[in-house]
């Protein structure tokens, strides 16, 4: 991920973009990565009740799978997981 | 048809369909209880927000320039004046609107975030003086029981026996040696139209009183457990978990003060109430107090609860303020 510069940032400081967070992307912090198993899982949306990071993707309000640019891998979406669908996998399998 | 699609939508599908007004890029830590407290209060109402946060984590991790996790207006002063600077805002609003220069029927929430150092230590008197002018906003106070974001230190709502840098466990000491504060009841004694206790264990319960929280007219004060996995000394996955101990264990009663009426909104039966080593046990911070010479403390905490709990249980239902 690449940082803004001094010539990119506005004069006078200012951020001209609400949420402009989504840039820098936290993913990167993640050492355990959660893994959804969909057959098993019943949307309850726990997971997306209690993320702290806003990483649970939701398609047509369904559970769909995980957001891994933000995700920091705490693993409160396996923990609270009711029917217990999700995973955590080391990172380093990934690579 | 209609009428069975409307029945099949659950609270949390509307929740899940409500904007997202902290953005993900944030840089609390993770796990971190501050985050999810704010994401679930924000999803209260439909109508635009401004937020003004006291300097603490939320602050301080949203908000690293030039960037700002923050989708609605936000505003931070000074540690001290979150409370202040958000009744200047609400009373401009207000001015504005009697100069005909914003519509009448024109609603914006005005939300205060603020620590426990910001809220319980710092920014009392400003948080009271809010209170007491009567401006209509919402005060939420997300509870991680020390300074964390400069490291640990004890501020009033640490509990008893907590280990932190400036209340430290040793042969001399079993860590802070006094009891915490009761912000809520400070906060109701105000006379204001709300003020609850919530914890981020319980979401339907946080959601509900957010909700009534920013519906009220008038000043609201929320105050919500927001365990911190760094400062707590337990593995980051729990802390939704230990957010629900704290309730089950009595340790954290979920009550609200409606016009001074006391009610208590999450009633844990004799039979489930969970000890208070439970809690204890689950958090290194209070890892000290398991050796054979700190005994007396835990039996000292178990009884204090209790005494609490049995007030609570009493005046259920009654108008206190």
């Amino acid at each position: 991920m690449k940082l803004m510069t001094w010539q990119e940032i506005p004069i006078g400081g200012l951020i001209l973009e609400a949420g402009n967070a989504k840039k820098f992307l936290t993913g990167d912090w993640r050492s355990q990565r959660p893994i959804l198993d969909e057959e098993k899982c019943i949307n309850c949306l726990t997971c997306f009740m209690v993320c702290p990071d806003g990483s649970i993707v939701l398609k047509d309000g369904k559970m769909s799978g995980f957001n891994y640019d933000y995700c920091k891998g705490c693993g409160i979406c396996a923990y609270e997981c009711p029917v217990k669908c999700i995973t955590m996998k080391p990172e380093e399998d990934f690579r | 048809m209609a009428k069975t699609e409307m029945k099949k939508k659950r609270k949390i599908d509307i929740m899940a369909e409500m904007p997202e007004r902290l953005s993900s890029g944030h840089r609390l830590c993770a796990g971190c209880g501050a985050s999810i407290a704010a994401r679930q209060i924000l999803r209260g109402t439909t109508d635009p927000v401004v937020i003004s946060c006291a300097t603490g984590c939320l602050e301080v991790a949203s908000t690293i320039y030039p960037y700002t996790a923050w989708e609605v207006p936000f505003i931070h002063n000074a540690f001290e004046n979150s409370a202040a600077t958000i009744s200047g805002v609400e009373a401009a609003f207000r001015s504005l609107k009697k100069q005909g220069k914003i519509p009448k029927n024109k609603k914006i929430k005005f939300v205060a975030f603020g620590g426990d150092g910001g809220t319980y230590d710092i920014g009392i008197q400003s948080l009271s003086g809010a209170l007491e002018r009567g401006h209509d906003f919402v005060y939420v106070c997300y509870d991680n029981e020390a300074y964390m974001n400069t490291g640990i230190q004890r501020s009033s709502a640490t509990p008893f026996g907590a280990f932190t840098n400036t209340s430290p466990a040793g042969s001399c000491s079993f860590g802070k040696s006094q009891f915490r504060k009761d912000l809520t009841m400070i906060c109701a004694a105000h006379h204001i139209p709300y003020a609850a206790q919530a914890s981020i264990g319980y979401w339907q319960d946080l959601v509900k009183k957010a909700e009534k929280a920013l519906a009220v007219e008038g000043p609201a004060f929320l105050l919500v457990l927001a365990p911190c996995p760094r400062g707590w000394r337990f593995p980051m996955e729990k802390t939704v978990e230990i957010g629900k101990l704290a309730v089950d264990t009595c340790f954290w009663p979920l009550y609200e003060i409606e016009n001074g009426v006391f009610k208590l909104t999450k009633k844990i039966p004799d039979k489930k109430k969970k000890p208070i080593t439970e809690w204890l046990k689950s958090q290194g911070r209070f890892k000290h107090l398991f050796e054979e010479c700190n005994e007396n403390v835990i039996e000292e905490i178990q009884q204090k609860i209790d005494e609490d709990w049995q007030r609570y249980l009493k005046t259920n239902g009654d108008k206190i303020f």
